[in-house]
């Protein structure tokens, strides 16, 4: 076997071979970078980094319990046509979102109906049990599901202290298309996230101010001159369940 | 070891061109007759991308797109579902929309061809709005 020297003019030729080589992949690859920089732009004006969720916001809702009326379930109702909620007639397993809850202080007989829903809990034990990362909270305080990623195992259903989420046992048909919901799937509350996408309120605030009650005020928790945060500065507020430490985005006035 | 050798005279060699060019011209023809779906397109004229690259791609778009909807709030862009079925959903006698997975409409005509199961609506909405 023989090595055969290499010729200088030989060496040369290839030193060049192998720059004009280095050159023009390096076109290719900036070619190759431009195409999807062009669909980065594109998404980027299709959304502004403005508009993405950021934490800079949380949103949140206070419920003032001495404007919300005893069998009144507006918000109820507003909310399951919303999102296309409809039952079998079996209120064990149909799915719902807010539920009416009339309590009754026994000592006192002091008596209160509060609208309960999930609570979009800062540190969500349904988000700190779910095997798949589809329970997620949004970098905005909404607790949602990646239903894309749901199994159905209804961990986070256990885990939720509010019994705040519901699973679709069967084959739904006719869903909104703001809100998909299928069989096999764990749903909640979501605080109307294609509303508040657009820059609109949860369709149960609307209808709590429509029925004339006014006891829902929706808002940013981080945002001092809004609504919310204002109201809640200057009046007393609860979360249900304190002692689990949620930092609930949904909080209680009045009692 | 004994080869043994096959004479061809020149009568066996013109027949064996013929029945290979019999053969060529017969699955020429099939190939030609294959049956392709005919798709009812809604009124989806002219699409978000070309039709060769939706045929190939559309899943990718619309899985990217699920991400930026779900967790970013980017709704309505390019590439949403929505958009699918608003631009592809076809109209039945009476003027209402027929769900787009239902068999002979956009989405179910393909699928059906080539056997692959749709998922997108077990949850997603099957008509415009």
């Amino acid at each position: 076997m023989s090595c055969k020297p290499m010729k200088k003019d030989e060496s040369v030729s290839l030193a060049q071979h192998r720059r004009t080589f280095f050159t023009q992949a390096a076109a290719g690859v900036s070619l190759m970078a431009l195409a999807p920089g062009v669909r980065l732009v594109e998404l980027a004006m299709a959304n502004s980094e403005d508009s993405l969720p950021s934490n800079d916001k949380r949103w949140g809702l206070l419920v003032d319990t001495a404007k919300c009326e005893s069998g009144c379930d507006e918000c109820v109702s507003a909310c399951n046509s919303e999102h296309g909620l409809s039952g079998h007639g079996r209120p064990e397993t149909d799915a719902q979102w807010i539920r009416k809850v009339d309590l009754k202080d026994e000592q006192t007989g002091h008596e209160l109906s509060i609208p309960i829903l999930c609570q979009h809990c800062e540190d969500p034990p349904c988000v700190d049990v779910c095997p798949t990362g589809a329970s997620f909270r949004r970098a905005d305080g909404i607790v949602l599901v990646d239903k894309h990623t749901c199994i159905g195992c209804r961990y986070c259903m256990m885990a939720c202290p509010f019994q705040a989420r519901s699973f679709i046992h069967e084959d739904l048909t006719g869903q909104k298309t703001h809100s998909p919901r299928g069989k096999g799937t764990v749903e909640s509350c979501t605080l109307c996230v294609h509303r508040i996408d657009e820059d609109q309120e949860p369709a149960c605030v609307e209808a709590c101010r429509e029925a004339g009650h006014d006891a829902l005020v929706f808002g940013d928790l981080e945002d001092a001159a809004g609504p919310l945060a204002s109201l809640s500065s200057k009046t007393a507020t609860r979360e249900l369940r304190p002692d689990l430490k949620l930092n609930t985005g949904v909080r209680y006035t009045s009692f | 070891m004994r080869v043994k050798v096959i004479n061809l005279d020149r009568t066996s060699i013109a027949s064996l061109i013929t029945l290979s060019l019999i053969f060529l011209l017969i699955t020429g023809a099939a190939v030609a007759d294959v049956v392709t779906p005919e798709v009812p397109m809604g009124r989806g004229a002219q699409c978000v991308e070309p039709i060769e690259i939706m045929r190939r791609d559309h899943f990718e778009f619309i899985k990217h797109q699920r991400d930026q909807t779900v967790y970013h709030g980017i709704r309505g862009s390019k590439h949403s579902l929505a958009g699918c079925i608003d631009c592809h959903a076809s109209k039945g006698t009476e003027g209402e929309f027929l769900p787009i997975n239902a068999e002979g409409q956009f989405c179910q005509t393909c699928h059906t061809y080539a056997a692959v199961k749709i998922d997108c609506f077990t949850c997603h909405a099957t008509v415009p709005d």
